[in-house]
């Protein structure tokens, strides 16, 4: 035993005396973090990544990058003696030839979908909570660009193996980056090395999906795990947190056994799931062959809304100088996204902007007390569920038996209704429980027990609410909505940049206007006096020998 | 109507058109004088009985003589293979005017649909119900029938024979029920919106692969799993947004509950 320890002893020294190890560790292997399970959903798409990178390297083995003629002779018949590129046969040998292939092959493509679903919860949380408020707005600004990035690497990831479907999906590709006023067509030269499909696309985008992407996310993930040591985590409020504590456990053991843990379930599930449910069946779909195509061409879920965007917009072209200007392409292909993706990631500077906030933000606030932030997220979910679906619509069309043609007219009028209008309905639905928060802390919460007074007079008996809740509802900050500002002050003179200000001024009363105040100290003294007086009541009706059980938890 | 104008029967417009179309067809039967004109050995009564069976359920859309109406088409020239689909697979007759009529129980019993069948033959020259050696898929190429069918049937169909939505609620069907019969007679005959291809433009051998693929996707194992309807990445999405996140979610749920 003793023997072991010195051994360990030694070597702990041998590399402390090279790298200064130990000092690292100790410095942060205690660090605290809170805890709650929703902290973990970034770490489902940490997990992913892992499992994409590892499965990866597999799939690179076998995998053939080349778009060379050849003739199938693998071992499944019904594409046998059937000519098609080289990559797409090197992705039938890894399905059908290359053991534990097919099922590497679908773990990949499983943990994409999982990666990209869990950065988008993930970001949901972040956003919904206020997290990404000073000091974090670079590290939202980070997650956001790794969605797009996210995006970017799944198309390149399913268009490698060259199969009808994914030739279809970079078909749709070329035709968005021709779309492109001007430069269009020099650029889907560029990047195609001439006329559509060519044979350099399939070799350029496997040095970008295996090399340039992987490494650009492997180092934003770095420093975004970084900057989150470095902030420290935020917490939900509850009592005993504030804005400069953390409460929570030590990184070690705590944390590193329940990460640790969860890689593995991560794993296990995307594992099961690849074990039992197909995904991209390249060896149905067949070969790419431009004047091939399927019923049911689809993108991968997450371009699903880029698809159903241009799917939903009207056939609009304009014809300048002899130049066909393909809006019907352009807008909602290219102009569309690099909207939603702007203002997504400058979000956080917008709403300091109208908030006027310059303090840092360690505590979480609850969705309901930001009814217009909140309000805002639910109406770009929507946004984008309606596209989504619409990328969908000769599914939906197919399976529930209605017009596609009636779909596309859903989503056209549907993208600029339905938004609006989860808008209106989350943030009255917000300023109901802050309603309901300012009841409970100044009324307490219901008891059902109905108490009647010797005098004849029914009352129901109000329980006070846990000194745990009260300190989370008590966490709501009260953002001060700003004034007008004057045209001119009392000496006359002209309030400089007026206008900016009184934009900003009504920003802000749309953002807090309607927001329910919390309860000042003096009006909780009142309520806590009130309660006691009812409990008095209580005690009273006892002793009248009424009721006698009503007051028994009391 | 002018009043210099001679009055002439209601149905006149319709008996000269039915003349016409009648002698056309007659006509281009004698040019023509195909091999497609020499229906199969129908005998007389089964003919008459055909004749009585369309009268009692054709007629009401298609016409007493089967020249068609604002309800129906004509049936005159579609050829028994036409008759021998849509019946057969209980597409005819209609149970409601729709955009499309679906795939049901076929209503009548294989004598009756041979009856209509060779009745409908005599009415003009048309595709006759594929023999069996014209079924026989044994020397078709399984691999050439699936780039026939990516070519020619994928489009709408989709790449395992799901079906696929058309324009205005219309669809391609799924084929997973499909018989060889059936399909070599939609081939031959086009029904409703799907283009026909006549042995000139898609020989006999070509379409025995076609059903041999279509055979093989209707009897194929899924070598990745569960196939999710084989519909594409669409279904791929649903089950990670409900399946897959749902369990890391609660996976997630339950690591992080607080143990008190």
């Amino acid at each position: 035993m003793s023997i072991t320890v010195k051994a360990a002893g030694a070597g702990v020294t041998y590399v402390d005396q090279r790298a200064p190890i130990s000092s690292l560790l100790k410095a942060n292997l205690r660090k605290i973090f809170p805890d709650h399970w929703s902290f973990m959903l970034g770490e489902i798409a940490l997990y992913s990544f892992l499992i994409l990178l590892l499965t990866g390297v597999y799939l690179t083995i076998w995998f053939k990058p080349s778009m060379t003629d050849v003739i199938y002779n693998g071992s499944f018949a019904p594409l046998d003696g059937i000519p098609m590129s080289e990559a797409y046969a090197s992705a039938l040998n890894i399905s059908f030839d290359v053991r534990g292939g097919l099922l590497i092959r679908q773990i990949h493509h499983w943990a994409a979908l999982f990666f990209m679903a869990a950065m988008m919860v993930h970001m949901f949380r972040i956003f919904f909570t206020g997290a990404f408020r000073k000091p974090r707005e670079l590290n939202w600004v980070i997650g956001g660009s790794m969605i797009l990035i996210g995006i970017l690497e799944g198309f390149a990831g399913y268009s490698l193996p060259d199969d009808l479907l994914s030739g279809v999906g970079v078909r749709i590709v070329a035709g968005i980056v021709e779309g492109i006023p001007v430069i269009g067509t020099y650029l889907m030269f560029f990047i195609f090395g001439g006329q559509f499909p060519g044979s350099d696309f399939i070799p350029r985008l496997y040095t970008f999906h295996v090399l340039l992407v992987p490494g650009i996310l492997l180092a934003m993930i770095g420093i975004h795990l970084v900057l989150v040591f470095y902030h420290k985590h935020t917490q939900y409020p509850g009592a005993g947190r504030t804005n400069t504590n953390v409460v929570g456990f030590p990184l070690f053991p705590v944390y590193t056994a329940k990460a640790g843990g969860f890689f593995f379930v991560v794993f296990g599930v995307t594992t099961l799931i690849a074990a039992f449910v197909t995904i991209n069946p390249i060896w149905a779909y067949g070969p790419y062959v431009p004047d091939q195509v399927t019923a049911g061409s689809q993108p991968d879920w997450y371009i699903g809304f880029l698809d159903g965007a241009l799917r939903a917009f009207p056939n609009w072209e304009s014809v300048i100088w002899g130049h066909t200007i393909s809006w019907n392409v352009f807008l909602p292909s290219a102009v569309m996204p690099g909207l939603l993706v702007t203002v997504l990631i400058i979000y956080p500077f917008i709403e300091a902007w109208v908030t006027g906030d310059k303090r840092e933000h360690h505590l979480l606030d609850r969705p309901r007390n930001a009814p217009t932030r909140t309000a805002i997220g639910v109406m770009a979910i929507s946004f984008y569920g309606v596209l989504v679906i619409n990328g969908a619509n000769d599914i939906i069309a197919q399976a529930f038996n209605v017009s596609f043609n009636q779909l596309t007219w859903f989503t056209r009028i549907g993208v600029f209704v339905i938004p609006p209008l989860m808008f209106i309905a989350t943030r009255r639905f917000c300023l109901g429980l802050q309603r309901r928060d300012r009841d409970l802390l100044l009324h307490g919460r219901e008891s059902g027990q109905i108490l009647r007074l010797p005098h004849g007079e029914f009352i129901e008996i109000h329980t006070p609410i846990s000194d745990e809740q009260k300190a989370v509802i008590l966490s709501k900050i009260d953002v001060p909505v700003m004034a007008l500002p004057v045209a001119t002050d009392a000496n006359g003179v002209a309030t400089p940049k007026l206008r900016a200000k009184r934009r900003r001024a009504r920003w802000s009363r749309a953002y807090f206007g309607d927001n329910v105040a919390r309860p000042t100290a003096q009006e909780l003294e009142e309520a806590a006096h009130h309660a006691h007086e009812a409990h008095a009541h209580e005690v009273h009706a006892h002793g009248a020998g009424e009721l006698a059980d009503a007051g028994k938890d009391h | 109507m002018t009043s210099t104008s001679v009055r002439r029967h209601r149905a006149t417009g319709l008996v000269v058109l039915c003349a016409a179309l009648v002698m056309t067809g007659v006509g281009y039967a004698a040019v023509s004088g195909t091999a497609e004109a020499a229906a199969p050995e129908a005998s007389q009564q089964q003919v008459e009985q055909g004749r009585q069976l369309f009268l009692e359920g054709c007629a009401t859309c298609h016409g007493l003589g089967a020249q068609g109406s604002s309800d129906g088409p004509s049936l005159i020239g579609v050829g028994a293979a036409s008759v021998d689909f849509q019946v057969t697979t209980g597409r005819m007759p209609l149970a409601q005017p729709s955009n499309q009529a679906p795939r049901k129980v076929p209503t009548y019993t294989p004598e009756m649909v041979a009856a209509l069948a060779a009745y409908v033959a005599t009415l003009g020259p048309g595709p006759s119900i594929p023999s069996d050696s014209d079924l026989a898929t044994n020397d078709a190429n399984l691999a050439e029938g699936g780039t026939l069918f990516r070519t020619n049937c994928a489009q709408c169909h989709n790449f395992a024979g799901r079906g696929g939505a058309l324009s205005d609620g219309k669809y391609a069907p799924n084929m997973m029920k499909a018989t060889p019969r059936e399909i070599y007679e939609a081939m031959l005959t086009g029904p409703q919106s799907m283009p026909n291809f006549t042995d000139a433009t898609m020989p006999a051998e070509k379409k025995q692969a076609i059903i041999k693929y279509i055979a093989y996707l209707q009897s194929a194992s899924d070598p990745g799993g569960l196939a999710l309807g084989s519909y594409g990445p669409v279904t791929e999405g649903m089950f990670i947004w409900t399946a897959g996140i749902g369990i890391l979610l609660a996976a997630s749920v339950w690591i992080g509950a607080k143990v008190r």
